[in-house]
């Protein structure tokens, strides 16, 4: 059941990010309001959850769990590690997204706005999330340090979202659903969106399971290297 | 036994610092671990110490598990006396030890005596980074009496002592062993001094051979 | 544990005491930075800017690094390291005395550049008082913060580099709340919001200190 789900899952990814760019870009009107522009809600939006929640959600829950003596294992910290590789490409996603979106919109291609403030800055904790492990050699070490420094990421992610917010917005408030709970997009677009939650989030997971096991083999390979250079070591003044 | 490692490696940035080493060391023993620059020395005398970690094999320092024990605790246990110099550079000879007596639970009273013992009381309140390389290693030493290790880590204690250090170092050792302790010392020589009858572990790519 | 942490503390206050790094190094850059931030601002804008609070921290955040590098170069000299890695000193203690150590030097180094902003940005000497409770709370905050971010990056290659990586983002919301309180102080506003953020981010840093310093101890 897991290796069909396995083998499955870039199929269905595809097949649903074609459906949301073909539903996305000719099946759905425009807006009265935004025009053409509307159609990066069926991406934008799910990038950036994937980038927000899935993501960081995901290398956090990783990390503690590495943390967590009952747990701890390398494959608790690949996860981590891979995932927030992978988040940094749908932050980027999610900036050049919003970006594009936000020049017709407000005029400017950067604008102080809440959600992009923070979105920014999440970006750069992933970044130096990437930066600290490279700087340890030490593989127990790098875990520790990348585990602990993700969880402090996690705790910062509420306090930066208030700070930013109290700080100004401009940004649009909450998208699909309004703050009483009634629903802003309807029909087509609606269904075109949803798809476009799914195949995005799928597509998170299938990035992650090609990166887990890149760094499978990588660990491998250093096995490898480490049998030999013990072999060497050994030889060394005989 | 106080040590015992079994097929001990320990890997750093990919290369194995030690290779497999299967050492024994009895209770109140003089070890002394001699072989060329690089061949693993002063890494033996560090996972000893817990200051670095066990990659594979098995091993027990004072019955604490080099894997699954407490390090922190066996780091408790161990005198470490590196050859870089062990101690805060900005803090005189008196304020290094009353901050490694108190960290330990050990009466400061202890300081005055050791700092006599070493020889350096005259400067007892200059500012460590002001002592001379041979005094630093005094002062080495009088930490490590303050502290009253089980087991005694030297690392190339002879270097920079002149021939009074020395004799002293021998006495002091003398001392040490027949309080109980056990010591380990990294030299590029078997030990001078005939009275002490160590024990010569002799180093070769990361791996004893005891003779 | 706070036996430790006040060995730690006086330790690190002591060789700050006599090292004078702080005296003859950090703060006269952070002098430096001051003029250069007036100088910056440019001299139509220099007496009637609004921009003095975010400059105050910005300048603060620079000494702030400065700061958090040399308290943890202090354990990380060849030999210290390894011999203090032999008291076993429990890290919830250690850390917090390095954190406790760090925020007086803060309080100090940022009372004195709020002097000199007072002087150079001519920010309102009244306001400014008023904005001191805050701004020594956001320094703390500041201090804890910034020894766990040492602690990660301590020992690894290019600490002083790396730091600032590491360390920006999370000071980003403490610098967007000191920044407010202060010109809230100075101008009148909203002040509970930061009071909140800098006040969670305190507790969050200091009890992720005192629960997970020990496992940063390099292996």
């Amino acid at each position: 059941m897991i290796k069909l789900s396995q083998r499955l899952l870039g199929p269905v990814t595809l097949l649903l990010l074609g459906l949301t760019f073909w539903l996305g870009l000719w099946i759905t009107p425009p807006d009265a309001v935004q025009g053409n522009l509307v159609r990066l809600l069926y991406v934008h939006p799910p990038i950036a959850w994937v980038a927000l929640y899935v993501s960081f959600g995901t290398a956090s829950i990783a990390s503690c769990l590495y943390l967590w003596k009952r747990t701890r294992s390398e494959v608790m910290d690949r996860i981590a590690h891979c995932s927030m590789e992978v988040s940094v490409v749908f932050i980027a996603l999610t900036l050049i997204t919003g970006s594009i979106w936000g020049r017709p919109t407000w005029g400017v291609w950067w604008a102080w706005d809440a959600r992009l403030t923070s979105t920014a800055i999440l970006g750069v904790f992933a970044l130096a999330y990437l930066a600290l492990r490279r700087a340890n050699d030490d593989p127990t070490l790098r875990a520790r340090r990348g585990a602990v420094f993700a969880i402090l990421t996690a705790i910062n992610v509420p306090i930066i979202h208030f700070s930013v917010q109290w700080w100004k917005t401009l940004h649009q408030g909450a998208s699909v659903l309004t703050s009483n709970g009634t629903l802003n997009v309807h029909g087509s677009m609606l269904w075109t969106m949803l798809i476009g939650f799914v195949g995005f989030t799928l597509l998170f997971f299938w990035l992650l399971r090609y990166r887990y096991r890149l760094e499978v083999k990588r660990d491998l390979k250093v096995a490898d290297t480490v049998v030999e250079a013990l072999a060497l070591r050994q030889r060394e003044g005989v | 036994m106080v040590v015992r490692l079994v097929n001990a490696v320990v890997m750093s940035r990919g290369f194995p610092l030690l290779s497999g080493v299967d050492l024994e060391i009895e209770r109140a023993s003089l070890n002394v671990v001699t072989g060329a620059n690089g061949a693993g020395k002063t890494s033996l005398l560090r996972l000893l110490g817990g200051l670095d970690s066990l990659t594979s094999g098995e091993g027990s320092v004072v019955g604490v598990d080099l894997l699954d024990g407490d390090l922190r605790s066996l780091r408790r246990r161990v005198g470490w006396l590196g050859h870089e110099g062990s101690f805060y550079a900005d803090l005189s000879v008196r304020e290094n030890l009353v901050f490694a007596a108190r960290a330990l639970g050990r009466p400061v009273d202890d300081v005055a005596s050791a700092v006599e013992r070493v020889g350096l009381t005259h400067r007892i309140d200059t500012t460590t980074k002001q002592l001379s390389a041979g005094q630093r290693r005094r002062l080495g030493l009088a930490w490590l009496l303050v502290r009253r290790p089980e087991l005694w880590l030297l690392d190339e204690p002879y270097a920079s002592l002149d021939d009074a250090g020395r004799e002293f170092f021998d006495h002091l050792l003398g001392d040490v062993l027949a309080g109980g302790a056990t010591v380990v010392v990294s030299a590029h020589d078997p030990l001078r001094s005939s009275d002490l009858a160590p024990r010569n572990l002799q180093m070769v790519g990361g791996r004893v051979r005891v003779s | 544990m706070t036996r430790i942490a006040w060995l730690v503390a006086t330790k690190d206050l002591r060789i700050e005491a006599r090292s004078r790094v702080l005296l003859w190094q950090v703060l006269p850059f952070g002098v430096i930075a001051l003029l250069l931030s007036g100088l910056a601002l440019g001299p139509t804008q220099v007496g009637n800017s609004t921009a003095g609070p975010g400059l105050f921290y910005l300048v603060t955040l620079f000494v702030t690094l400065l700061m958090i590098n040399r308290s943890q170069a202090l354990e990380n000299a060849p030999g210290t390291k390894a011999s203090v890695a032999t008291l076993g000193l429990d890290p919830a203690g250690v850390f917090l005395g390095k954190a406790l150590a760090l925020t007086l030097e803060l309080w100090i180094t940022g009372l004195v550049l709020l002097g000199g902003s007072v002087l150079f940005l001519h920010i309102a000497l009244i306001g400014t008082l008023q904005a001191v409770p805050s701004i020594l709370v956001t320094l703390t905050t500041l201090a804890v913060a910034g020894t766990l971010y040492g602690a990660l990056t301590r020992g690894g290659d290019g600490p002083a580099t790396l730091l600032p990586v590491v360390t920006l983002p999370a000071f980003a919301p403490l610098l967007i709340a000191g920044e407010r309180s202060f010109s809230a102080a100075l101008h009148g506003g909203a002040l509970w919001e930061w009071w909140v953020i800098v006040v969670v981010a305190l507790v969050a840093y200091t009890a992720v200190g005192i629960l997970l310093y020990g496992v940063l101890e390099e292996s």
